[in-house]
């Protein structure tokens, strides 16, 4: 049955999707429980949110907290940000092209993707269970402000949205804008106040606790 | 949830690997393989004591490394053979689905969500 198709073993691995072993053993057990009735996949990303208390290193913002406390570091992530992540020991299990973009008081970025696998997870920890529905990805791209309202980030309409859509070779990390009243704080301290939705874009870094505004 | 009686099922056999801000997952499958186990005790397939024999049972099989990275590599082992003893599956079915869904994968442009019916031999028509 198999014997009309064509095959394009073109060796272009860029290009297509992939999975390790063990990740397709673990498809193919999901789909036979929930072929079966025995697992709901909504249900499934319900329980992985429920006990995520740390799901992947969230390397991502040591990476930012040191962009804020280290121009110099800050000036390496603009030029060569895979080298400047791999400087903290991070480095993505398929040597990703890493790409930082820097927010500022004219620019704010948000990055989508995530149908396929493309989430650097190993700088950012797991994908958000909407990032990966199709409707934020076409929703992003259409009404980029709409989304971020939705979230509950409103932006000055002076300040100019870019959407990023990471690809199999370019991953995104947005670096978002460092809060006033955390001035002098470590670099563990600052950490604290990046989450990983600041660093998609779809939220901000944290206001450090009793600081105004 | 019975957070507390998993952890303390499977604590006797190996302890969940974790820190100080709670469980830690290295990579998205591993999440998923544990999402899969807790989702299948609340249909009432297993209890816990069971679900610590059977990964018990793959730990002393393979010896668990001492740095536990090969943790849900032995979990995703025992939910599989725990289906299959609860008749779910058998070895030969999810062996061929998990091909297909790597065919699949293989398959499908990047950024497409990857589909079993994406699998040029199957076409997604397989026996699950």
């Amino acid at each position: 049955m198999s014997g009309d198709h064509h095959h394009h073993h073109d060796h272009d691995h860029d290009d297509h999707s992939h999975l390790t072993p063990i990740e397709a053993r673990v498809k193919a057990l999901e789909s036979i429980l929930v072929a079966k009735g025995l697992v709901d996949p909504a249900a499934l990303d319900v329980i992985i949110e429920t006990y995520e208390t740390k799901i992947g290193p969230r390397n991502g913002a040591r990476v930012v907290a040191k962009a804020w406390a280290d121009p110099a570091y800050a000036a390496r992530l603009k030029t060569d940000a895979t080298a400047a992540i791999a400087e903290l020991g991070y480095s993505g299990r398929q040597g990703e092209h890493m790409v930082a973009v820097f927010n500022d008081a004219a620019t704010h970025h948000l990055v989508v993707c995530t149908l396929c696998s493309c989430y650097p997870w190993a700088v950012l920890g797991l994908p958000p269970v909407w990032y990966k529905s199709a409707p934020y990805r076409s929703r992003a791209v259409l009404d980029p402000r709409g989304v971020l309202t939705e979230f509950g980030v409103v932006l000055p309409e002076a300040i100019k949205l870019r959407v990023w859509d990471s690809t199999a070779e370019t991953r995104y990390l947005v670096i978002p804008q460092r809060p006033a009243g955390a001035e002098g704080w470590d670099e563990d301290r600052l950490a604290d106040l990046v989450t990983r939705d600041s660093m998609i874009g779809t939220g901000l870094a944290l206001k450090p606790p009793g600081s105004s505004g | 949830m019975s957070h507390r009686d998993l952890i303390d099922a499977v604590s006797v056999v190996a302890p969940l690997p974790c820190d100080a801000a709670g469980l830690v997952f290295a990579e998205p499958w591993q999440a998923q393989a544990f999402a899969m186990v807790i989702a299948l005790h609340g249909q009432g397939l297993f209890t816990w004591p069971e679900w610590a024999d059977a990964l018990s049972h793959e730990v002393k099989a393979h010896g668990m490394a001492d740095d536990g990275s090969r943790y849900y590599e032995f979990w995703l082992e025992a939910l599989e053979h725990l289906a299959i003893a609860k008749g779910i599956s058998t070895h030969q079915r999810i062996d061929d689905l998990a091909a297909a869904w790597a065919r699949a994968a293989e398959a499908t442009p990047h950024g497409k969500p990857i589909a079993l019916g994406n699998d040029p031999v199957t076409g997604g028509a397989i026996t699950l």
